[in-house]
């Protein structure tokens, strides 16, 4: 069987789910287990207005490619898909989606978490965020965390 | 060398612009030398690379270390770490 390809797409308009899930797996009968992972804009209790995403064009799509065909090869992934939004997105409003694919479930469940481990940590992508009252707030600062939860993959 | 330099998030902003073409001296060779070069440019960039270990450079749109030689580089991305996701 060839190495599937994945699915790559940075976008401002919203992504659907479903749609995406039906895309990866519609007229295939060796998928077994779909997982997806959406990401969403927290509202901070009411202090953030929006978030404003901003990417390198060309290279995000690039980085998040390499990304998810690393996951396809390490996992043996039938199918992955990666979204990315950018521009403003308001609290409640859709930021990424992943889903993986595999015959069983926990390539699907690893595949997912290695793909959004290292999207967070390597793809171009950086949030603003628009406070409340009107103010335009800092940039988002990289969390030694996410850090951490890359390199468990090791 | 003439290199394409392009800047995003508060990079961006701290520098003023978000890309320019420049022209570099024989002696950058690396991307610690760039960034030390460009940091020599005006009080702007040296506010933006004032803490050159947390920046993160690509050349031609590929993650590199700052011990990298830049020949080669039509495109420098200089930008602070990734928050996406």
């Amino acid at each position: 069987m060839s190495v599937p390809s994945p699915t790559i797409r940075v976008q401002a308009h919203d992504f659907d789910l479903q749609m995406e899930v039906n895309a990866l797996t519609g007229g295939r009968t060796d998928i077994g287990a779909v997982v997806s992972f959406v990401g969403l804009c927290r509202g901070e209790q009411g202090k953030l207005s929006a978030l404003e995403l901003e990417h390198y064009p060309g290279m995000a799509e690039t980085e998040m490619k390499r990304i998810a065909d690393l996951a396809i090869e390490r996992f043996s992934l039938t199918g992955a898909t990666a979204i990315h939004r950018y521009g403003r997105i308001e609290p409640g409003q859709n930021i990424v989606l992943v889903i993986a694919a595999a015959p069983h479930r926990h390539a699907a469940f690893d595949g997912a978490n290695f793909i959004m481990d290292f999207l967070k940590t390597s793809a171009p992508f950086w949030k603003k965020e628009h406070v409340a009252d009107g103010t335009s707030g800092a940039w988002i600062t990289a969390k030694d965390i996410d850090d951490k939860a890359k390199d468990k993959w090791r | 060398m003439k290199v394409n330099l392009i800047y995003f998030a508060w990079v961006r902003e701290r520098i003023g612009k978000a890309e320019e073409e420049v022209e570099l001296p024989e002696s950058v060779v690396t991307v610690d030398d760039l960034l030390s070069h460009l940091k020599g440019l005006g009080e702007e960039y040296e506010t933006a690379l004032e803490f050159p270990d947390v920046i993160r450079v690509a050349i031609n749109q590929e993650h590199v270390e700052h011990d990298e030689a830049i020949s080669g580089a039509r495109e420098i991305g200089i930008f602070p770490p990734m928050t996406g996701g």
